[in-house]
């Protein structure tokens, strides 16, 4: 059995405290605080545990180099946009779509 | 130490349509060996665009298209391996009045051959496909045709055939073959081998070879430049061409849209091409107006390939006109993917019978005496 | 009218990290003014990435023992004004002939060059293990990129797992930043540590802060287990926890929400490649490295190479080899160089040469981790092509090359062209044929190295 909690926390943890004012953006349309200096994936990743549906099988992804080199991290927006998330800063009114996990929906 | 290899059938070059001959020779019991320079099925045949098509073929190539149309069907029952062959259906789009008459002109004269296509006005195509971005008067669906992996079939082939008893051998390039009156003898890398008969299959190379025996003909580069984006939700159900060419387009299963866009860099002293970021942004530019929905797409890979291009675009198959027991085939300018698998039923059939029952009097190698030779370099440039 | 042959030639270099970074220095110093193209909005590269504005911390954070060297890179350009023409945000996607394509702010543009110095760096080597894609695994690399350029970590209970002296680094930032450390795990044995101990002392800077790194995670509770056999990530949404197998075969699990994983470092070498230059495979580190002489030439003579892009080194290696090769730059167009420095740069080089096969010989190749992947992990997760599949057309279908693999499967084909799976492919192929990666060849390159949206050609 999943368990829902865990299924919802986030993967990365904030270590180090930083200044500037709150980004607000979405993630399946619910409204989340990233920080200012915030890259995508560190904005969608201190929220989700996840960053986008895997297209060949079942199962999540959520990045793996954050060098740009790998294109796990390529994500959906809602205004159409694809990103790559480790190469993004994070900018206020994104609106990410991640959806869910096939074999969990 | 020189290899010696004594064989009915010497063929030069291990594309599908080499390696469709060995096959079908195996068959007949002779004894075949293929000579390729670098990858059996890794050349014109394995980097095209995989379309299986016969709609928009000139209209002498028609029978012999009509006749493949039939292998593609058991084509992987045949190599024992999925070439992932799909019937798609191909449709040419009319963006001109002129375009929609050349189309109904067409349609008119493929029907001689067998060849039925759809004409589809302008309401029919946009609700066929609801995505194009461009307004088109029409256009002609032909239900027949459609794509498959050409990175597979011609390896396959090439499998098929050295199960069935062929000598294949892979980096093997030709360094010079003579009639000797019994028969032939080529040289390759490390290896002379002596046959009866010789297929000329070079590809790109086919018009040295041919010149060697005194068959002057004028095979310039072709080097088609080829684009694929990562996957996007299946949307592009049908092989999509325009009337002109200049833009076509297919997606596969997995996703993966492609689209080819003008021709690439050469090396033709190599003999590989290469794609230009030019020809790449011309491309992806001009198949945006079509496809509006790219525009949040990414093109993950860009490739091109080389073929043998003749001048009136249309390949040379047939005897020599010179050498006994010479078989010519190449200069597929570019569409030869889908004639693949009866053109080595046809060199099969040259072989063992001296005539075919397909029409190929007009890919004659006779058909170039009296032109004036254009040297490759000088073609490859105008090309470029 | 203009007279072409008396203009300043082009002079382009790609990469802004230690290599590109002290190159332009010395092509400015020499009265040229270089174009600098770089992917990132910062100068420094990846070992000394700048954070993202906003996100800035002290160097000596960031940095550690390396912040006065990563401080003096950072404040190059600034030194040097528009003597460097710095091309930041920028993406070479593809070089043909004499022209670099270029991706920047959503624009396409392109610069033809004389001559060319490429710095691209590199990523870490992966390698495939059970449950390597679950979301939560990153590399050891991306681990450390988490905590300084983002001041996060990858997850609240880490995993560490590596063959090379990134882990007790990353180990050691972890623990200074107040993570919680799960285990340190290295995949290496710890015998040939101690066997090339004494080649190691070529550098000895760098083997105190090696030795220190250990002590220090050693001391928090947290010794490096050597000699790991296998890997396996435990959970299907998220990681549950790491179950490894240590030197005699006994099994371990320890609970972690995420692991950074990666086994040493691989050049990206795809402009290289696109550029034509010749490559040979590199026994030590088993991969395929652009060819390149003492003095930074390839086997192309307009093309130059510096830094981990062409052959790993570390970022001092790159910063002398950045400077040298510019140096021979010079020296080709005729222009003055100081042989003294050379002899320097030369000497400084040749030690450090001397340290890096010590090193590479204590981290030996972990092939043993691709015996242990079973057929149904991906090896490809672009598109997850597994191992199984690889294995199967290899026998079956008679791929007895990476290219006819790559046609066969789809392998290197997807979204990242091969850098994350290319190796491990080539090695996978080579064991099932009973064959050597040299002898399987390797991925043909196309443009572009990275992908490129179409919607920018308009």
């Amino acid at each position: 059995m999943k368990n829902p909690v865990a299924a919802a926390t986030p993967l990365f943890h904030r270590l180090v405290p930083r200044a500037g004012p709150p980004v607000p953006i979405t993630i399946d349309g619910e409204p989340v605080e990233a920080q200012t200096g915030d890259l995508l994936i560190t904005a969608i990743l201190t929220h989700r545990p996840h960053l986008r549906r895997f297209e060949f099988a079942a199962g999540m992804r959520a990045g793996f180099c954050l060098m740009a080199g790998c294109q796990d991290c390529w994500v959906q927006l809602a205004d159409g946009r694809r990103v790559r998330s480790c190469s993004t800063p994070v900018e206020a009114g994104m609106a990410v779509i991640i959806g869910e996990d096939p074999q969990d929906a | 130490m020189v290899e010696r290899l004594d064989v009915d059938v010497a063929i030069v070059g291990g594309g599908t349509a080499a390696c469709a001959a060995a096959v079908a020779l195996r068959g007949h019991g002779l004894t075949v060996a293929v000579l390729e320079k670098r990858r059996c099925g890794a050349g014109a045949s394995g980097v095209n665009f995989g379309g299986v098509r016969q709609q928009g073929r000139d209209l002498r190539e028609l029978p012999l298209a009509r006749r493949s149309r039939t292998l593609w069907d058991g084509l992987s029952a045949l190599l024992g391996e999925d070439v992932e062959f799909e019937v798609s259906g191909h449709i040419k789009l009319a963006r001109s009045e002129a375009d929609l008459a050349d189309l109904e002109a067409y349609r008119l004269a493929a029907q001689e051959y067998g060849l039925e296509l759809t004409m589809l006005g302008a309401n029919a195509v946009h609700a066929e496909l609801p995505w194009l971005g461009e307004k088109v008067l029409g256009a002609s669906l032909s239900p027949t045709d459609g794509q498959a992996n050409p990175r597979v079939v011609g390896p396959a082939y090439a499998r098929l055939a050295r199960r069935l008893g062929a000598e294949i051998r892979e980096f093997t390039p030709v360094t010079g073959a003579v009639a000797t009156g019994r028969g032939f003898e080529i040289e390759a890398q490390g290896l002379t081998v002596t046959a009866r008969h010789l297929i000329n299959a070079a590809g790109a190379g086919g018009g040295l070879l041919a010149t060697a025996f005194g068959e002057t003909v004028p095979v310039t580069p072709l080097s088609p430049n080829m684009l694929v984006t990562e996957p996007l939700p299946y949307f592009i159900s049908r092989s999509i061409g325009v009337c002109g060419g200049d833009v076509y387009i297919r997606q596969t299963r997995r996703g993966n849209a492609i689209f080819g866009g003008g021709h690439g860099w050469q090396d033709v002293e190599l003999g590989f091409g290469r794609p230009t970021a030019e020809q790449s942004l011309d491309g992806m530019r001009r198949t945006l107006q079509l496809v509006p929905s790219l525009a949040q797409a990414n093109v993950i890979r860009t490739w091109s390939g080389f073929d043998g291009q003749m001048p009136d675009h249309i390949p040379v198959i047939g005897p020599s006109a010179t050498t006994p027991g010479l078989i010519h085939a190449f200069g597929f300018s570019g569409h030869g993917f889908q004639l693949g698998p009866v053109i080595g039923l046809i060199l099969a059939e040259l072989v063992t019978d001296g005539r075919t029952p397909s029409p190929i009097e007009p890919f004659a190698i006779t058909r170039f005496r009296d032109m004036p030779t254009a040297t490759s370099a000088e073609a490859a440039h105008t090309e470029h | 009218m203009l007279d072409v042959a008396k203009r300043d030639p082009a002079i382009v270099v790609v990469g802004a990290g230690p290599a590109g970074l002290r190159a332009v220095e010395t092509l400015a110093a020499a009265g040229l003014r270089p174009i600098l193209i770089d992917e990132a909005p910062r100068p420094g590269g990846q070992i000394y990435r700048q954070p993202p504005v906003g996100a800035e911390r002290p160097a000596r954070d960031l940095y550690g023992f390396e912040a006065p060297k990563a401080v003096a890179l950072h404040r190059l350009l600034d030194r040097l004004g528009d003597r460097v023409d710095h091309r930041p945000d920028t993406l070479a996607w593809s070089l043909l002939e004499n022209r670099l394509d270029l991706l920047s702010a959503g624009s396409f543009d392109q610069i033809d060059f004389d001559r060319v110095i490429l710095a691209t760096g590199a990523m870490d080597r992966v390698l495939p293990f059970a449950g390597w894609t679950t979301p939560g695994v990153f590399t050891l690399g991306a681990a450390q990129i988490a905590l300084k350029a983002q001041g996060v970590a990858i997850g609240r209970r880490v995993a560490l797992v590596g063959a090379g002296p990134l882990l007790p680094l990353v180990a050691h930032q972890y623990l200074k930043a107040g993570a919680e450390i799960a285990a340190v795990l290295d995949v290496t044995p710890l015998a040939p540590k101690i066997r090339h101990g004494l080649g190691l002392a070529w550098q000895p800077a760098t083997l105190l802060k090696g030795l220190w790194y250990t002590a220090h995670i050693t001391l928090a509770g947290h010794p490096i287990r050597f000699g790991v056999k296998s890997l396996r990530v435990e959970g299907g949404a998220r990681v549950e926890a790491l179950v490894w197998t240590d030197g005699r075969g006994r099994e371990h699990r320890v609970a972690c929400d995420a692991v950074g994983a990666s086994f040493g470092l691989r050049s990206e070498a795809q402009l290289a490649d696109l550029a034509g230059c010749r490559f040979t495979f590199d026994a030590v580190t088993r991969q395929w490295q652009p060819e390149r002489d003492p003095e930074g030439r390839s086997s192309r003579a307009d093309v130059y190479l510096a830094g981990d892009g062409a052959a790993i080194g570390g970022a001092d290696v790159a910063e002398l080899a950045g400077e040298r090769t510019a140096l021979t730059l010079l020296a080709d167009l005729g222009r003055p160089v100081d042989a003294s420095r050379v002899a320097l740069l030369d000497r400084r080089l040749a030690r450090q040469r001397r340290f890096r096969a010590a090193l590479e010989a204590a981290y030996p190749f972990p092939g043993h981790l691709l015996d242990a992947v079973p057929d149904d992990e991906m090896v490809c997760r672009c598109e997850g092509i597994t191992v199984g599949r690889l294995r199967d057309t290899a026998k079956v279908r008679e791929a007895h090359e990476m290219n006819r693999l790559k046609a066969f499967t789809r392998i290197g084909m997807g979204r990242c062209q091969g850098r994350v799976c290319g190796q491990a492919a080539a090695e996978i192929l080579a064991r099932t044929l009973a064959s050597e990666p040299a002898a399987v060849g390797r991925l043909r390159g196309n443009p572009p190295v990275k992908p490129i949206p179409v919607k920018e050609t308009l």
